[in-house]
């Protein structure tokens, strides 16, 4: 049947299959989910288990290894999942589709470059910051 | 996508009848957003601090503990971000097992969203109990 002019928005999408990737972005919240399971527990118990918390003593935990690379996972998982979160939230509050897209932009320019904020910072004391 | 006015809308927050399954429903979006803006800021703000030098980390430990008549404000928002954090990631637990399909039975998920609240009531008041300890 042809897809003309004259049909409904429904009829013009049929027929044409799933374009197989509907499903990323909800699956993406429920990993990154599970990633942050571990993460969050982890950065919560290695602050606990930390002798005390001045800034020497957490200078030294993220210049180890095993501080500085759950970090960064956090940093970037953490953000990642945020970004999706607040974007379903306006999904559902934000009816306009162009102030939808405008939101969904701020949000993805705003996480990324706080974000990166966050990982530069990390950097920065892995890699040696003035002591 | 447009809508049709002429449609109803969904019950919302001031429609529905309170119950637990709800209640935690609602938590884990404010808990969500809160942890995601405040949360995620805060964090940015404290590594930002201590890479940039003593000085800096300071500032922020004196914002942090920073009072209004003899009430620590932002160490308060911190408690609460720390309640969110075990919220959102019992009542997250709560939506992944929900996600398979199951604990729909009506006792059965009414006792699971009461168990996240005391869950997380519980884990919050360990946390600041233990982290007192560190600083001390």
């Amino acid at each position: 049947m042809s897809a003309g002019e004259s049909s409904t928005p429904l009829g013009q999408v049929r027929g044409h299959g799933s374009a197989q990737h509907g499903g990323e972005h909800w699956m993406r919240e429920r990993l990154t989910s599970a990633a942050l399971l571990l993460l969050g527990l982890w950065f919560v118990l290695s602050l606990l288990l930390l002798p005390r918390m001045d800034r020497l003593t957490l200078i030294e935990w993220l210049q180890a290894p095993s501080g500085a690379v759950p970090m960064a996972l956090l940093i970037v998982i953490g953000f990642i999942h945020s970004v999706d979160g607040l974007k379903t939230v306006v999904d559902d509050y934000v009816h306009d589709e162009g102030s939808r897209l405008l939101f969904h932009g701020v949000l993805t320019f705003v996480g990324i470059g706080a974000g990166s904020v966050a990982l530069f910072s990390l950097a920065r004391i892995a890699f040696g910051a003035a002591a | 996508m447009t809508r049709n006015p002429d449609r109803p809308l969904s019950p919302h927050l001031t429609i529905w009848k309170w119950g637990p399954g709800m209640l935690v429903s609602i938590l884990h979006r404010v808990t969500g957003g809160a942890l995601a803006v405040a949360g995620l800021g805060i964090f940015t703000w404290w590594l930002w601090a201590i890479a940039a030098g003593a000085d800096e980390y300071q500032s922020f430990v004196e914002c942090i503990l920073w009072e209004v008549a003899g009430i620590p404000l932002i160490l308060l928002v911190l408690v609460g971000l720390t309640w969110a954090f075990w919220q959102h990631m019992l009542s997250g637990i709560r939506h992944l097992v929900m996600d398979s399909g199951a604990g729909f039975e009506l006792r059965i998920n009414k006792l699971f969203a009461v168990l996240t609240i005391a869950g997380s009531l519980f884990l919050t008041a360990l946390t600041w109990a233990l982290l007192m300890g560190v600083w001390s």
